[in-house]
């Protein structure tokens, strides 16, 4: 819809993109990928849930960080509120498949051991209840199929190789210079000193989740993603 | 009889008041128990003498008392003086009991709520002491001095203008009689200077321009009119030579940051360090390392003043380790080079030539795709101080090992506003990563380096005692061996660390105090 609107007024939309690169992008990077400041290529702004808000931000700042664009015209603040919009916003995409059936791919096959949605299911994979608004269908499909392939910037996978002898592998859950803290496959937590490490091993390739390229029909598939297309910000 | 009589009771009560004479700052190195100036000593050296912690027992460091901002982080370096620690926020400072860290006083003045930080965060890096007063630059850009016994303040002096830019971060320097500062603003267009102010007074005693007007020597450098909003800030705190009198200050980028098109030129005094009189302020020679910088690579570390042998010959040096990656070594009376070499990872540079200036390779000024360039903008190492143990002749520097993708992008000057140009965006995939080094002080050659899991922001302290303190983003406050970089000592403080450490000694024992988060940490044994 912001796509939509944002098309119908093309003066508009190249003055926000204009501030947005001169005045906002030193912080959200130059695409609104994020750097110093937060992504904003999400459909929803934690301090900004709505364009009344957003334009409220965009003026007032968020202290101490974000500076407010007070010197703006309020037609300005319009037109860039509707630019960082348009950054977030998923196209709408058509999605074959049921979600209704998809609830049913989803516990049967085994997502709920991992994921929680709603309160329900277990924490050692990513929360997913609102997973539809982070992630377009065509990631989820590929994610389902090839869990390896696109992992997030942030999910790291482990191997540690204790000098005492013993092994392990897990989810990086936090790390410093001295120390290390991961997550296993049961979800337990782990704390290691570096120098009790003989092998840190990040495995980019890997991770716990099983690829359900070979256990899901075409019509399976369809409908989980479907489900999971579905879980949106409300 | 009552004349004489009374002259001695006035000099008497002044002996009183003034608490930390000019002597005791430039003596410090006699002093160790005491932290009187922003680096430790006015020569930039961020060196405790004291030498009672060692590798061998920095295992017994424990935290002894902590004091919490109002504020969601700070980046101070307090000063201690006297059983007293000062310590100061965003318009705001305190003093406590060395002993507990309890209050004494509290001083605030009101951000006016117009006031925007452009192109930084909203913070402090300390305070300066003179006689019987603290100086303490704000964001909107006033230098106030306050009575160090009440937090009652004496004077209160307008520096520049906040709406259209300027603004104060630093701890200012005391030199002499006068009180040095110098101004953030280097993304909003500002044209910036050094100052120094009368201590006792408040009345500026002279401004050095960091960018030359129309008719000045360097102004050549400076294509049509781009002077005016040529940035040049001068954000962090100098250093002074008290035998020569004269100071030593690292300034800013250029503006616009990303977008030279506009300002054809070397643009000088941009990313150099400038030697100043003392007494007049007056250009004594300047060294630019990075001319015509387009990656917003400022200049503004704390230059370290050293004497040390070159090729058998005694020489007083000035040495940088600049945000463009290289670490430079340069004759302090005259700017001449003495050496110099990479200390960091780059992409944008051929080397130093025999005259130390870095031969810029084609093809890496930002430009409207974007393109990688290493360093990042916050460059291989930024404001927070490097350290000069006179006992290793090693120099200790904070580093930062990432890049970023540059843009290049149409920069118009609206008063009081981003006059950026571009900007950055992250690499894509890439987890920074960073290192404490200790490079040969007269050579630049690395002697060791304790690798760090990210690209930290924390200053770095050495002591007599063998040991190099600094801290990481994910909080760890640590000791590396002094000698050979090995981790002796660590303590998880539960903030990000962005602060430079301290060291100081009351009732005969060694302390170090850190910055952490809101949290200001005092360690002992």
């Amino acid at each position: 819809m912001a796509s939509l609107a944002l098309a119908q007024s093309p003066p508009a939309a190249d003055t926000g993109k204009k501030i947005f690169e001169s005045q906002c992008a030193l912080c959200h990077g130059q695409n609104g990928g994020g750097g110093r400041g937060p992504s904003l290529l999400r459909p929803k702004l934690d301090k900004a849930p709505d364009e009344a808000a957003l334009r409220g931000v965009i003026e007032n700042g968020i202290p101490p960080e974000m500076p407010g664009a007070w010197q703006l015209h309020p037609r300005e603040v319009a037109a860039l509120a509707g630019y960082v919009k348009a950054l977030g916003a998923q196209p709408v995409e058509a999605i074959p498949g049921d979600p209704a059936r998809g609830v049913q791919v989803y516990q049967r096959s085994g997502c709920p051991g991992c994921h929680i949605v709603d309160g329900q299911g277990e924490g050692l994979g990513p929360e997913l209840s609102t997973i539809g608004s982070r992630r377009n269908a065509a990631y989820l499909r590929s994610t389902v199929l090839r869990p390896a392939d696109g992992l997030p910037d942030n999910f790291h996978y482990v191997s540690i190789q204790l000098s005492k002898g013993s092994a392990i592998k897990g989810i990086r859950v936090n790390e410093d210079s001295f120390t290390i803290q991961i997550k296993d496959a049961r979800g337990l937590f782990h704390s290691f000193e570096k120098s009790d490490i003989k092998e840190l091993k990040p495995l980019p390739k890997e991770t716990p989740m099983p690829s359900y390229e070979k256990t899901l029909s075409a019509s399976d598939l369809d409908d989980l993603v479907a489900y999971l297309a579905a879980r949106r910000v409300k | 009889m009552n004349t004489v009589k009374l002259a001695l009771l006035a000099s008497a009560a002044l002996g009183l008041n003034a608490q930390v004479p000019i002597d005791r700052i430039v003596n410090s190195a006699k002093d160790p128990a005491n932290w009187l100036t922003y680096s430790g000593n006015t020569l930039g050296h961020r060196h405790s003498a004291l030498d009672q912690l060692t590798p061998l027992n920095v295992s017994g460091l424990h935290v002894k008392w902590a004091y919490q901002f109002d504020l969601d982080r700070t980046e101070v370096s307090p000063i201690v003086a006297d059983g007293v620690m000062y310590v100061t926020a965003p318009n705001m400072a305190a003093a406590l009991d060395l002993r507990t860290g309890r209050e004494l006083w509290k001083w605030h003045r009101p951000i006016p709520k117009d006031f925007e930080p452009i192109g930084f965060g909203r913070v402090n890096r300390g305070p300066a002491i003179l006689d019987g007063r603290l100086f303490v630059a704000t964001l909107d850009c006033y230098l106030v001095a306050l009575d160090i016994k009440s937090g009652i303040e004496r004077w209160s002096t307008k520096v520049e203008d906040y709406h259209v830019g300027y603004s104060m971060t630093l701890a200012p320097l005391v030199v002499k009689d006068k009180v040095l500062v110098g101004v953030s603003g280097g993304e909003a267009g500002i044209r910036g200077f050094v100052d120094a102010y009368d201590a006792a007074t408040g009345n500026r005693a002279w401004r050095f321009w960091s960018v030359p007007a129309n008719g000045e020597p360097g102004n050549e450098s400076w294509s049509g009119d781009s002077w005016k909003t040529g940035g040049g800030s001068t954000w962090v705190t100098g250093s002074w030579d008290p035998e020569s009198n004269l100071v030593y200050w690292g300034i800013g980028n250029p503006g616009p940051d990303w977008n030279g098109d506009n300002r054809r030129g070397d643009n000088l005094y941009t990313c150099s360090l400038v030697a100043l009189d003392g007494n007049t302020g007056e250009l004594k020679w300047h060294f630019q390392f990075t001319p015509h910088d387009t990656h917003d690579w400022d200049s503004t570390h704390v230059p370290v003043l050293l004497d040390a042998e070159v090729r058998g010959v005694k020489r007083r040096l000035v040495a940088v380790a600049n945000r463009n990656a290289f670490y430079y070594v340069l004759d302090r009376t005259t700017g001449q080079f003495v050496a110099g070499k990479q200390y960091a990872t780059q992409t944008w540079s051929k080397g130093l030539d025999d005259n130390g200036h870095a031969v810029a390779l084609p093809g890496t000024e930002p430009n409207e795709a974007g393109i990688l360039v290493r360093p990042n903008l916050n460059g291989s190492t930024v404001w927070f101080s490097p350290s000069w143990s006179p006992k290793t002749n090693l120099f200790y520097v904070a580093v930062r090992e990432i890049g970023s993708i540059y843009y290049k992008r149409e920069a118009d000057y609206k008063p009081g506003t981003f006059f950026a140009g571009g900007g950055e965006s992250k690499v894509p995939n890439e987890e920074p990563k960073g290192a404490i080094r200790a490079l040969d002080a007269t050579t630049g050659t690395l002697r060791w380096e304790f690798p760090m899991f990210s690209a930290p922001w924390s200053g770095v302290l050495s002591t007599g005692g063998g040991l190099v303190f600094s801290g990481s983003d994910e909080g760890n406050f640590f000791a590396l061996n002094a000698s050979t970089g090995r981790p002796v000592w660590q303590f998880q403080t539960g903030g990000k660390i962005a602060a430079n450490p301290i060291s100081f000694g009351m009732d005969g024992k060694q302390y170090v105090a850190m910055a952490a988060g809101r949290v200001l940490y005092v360690f002992g044994l």
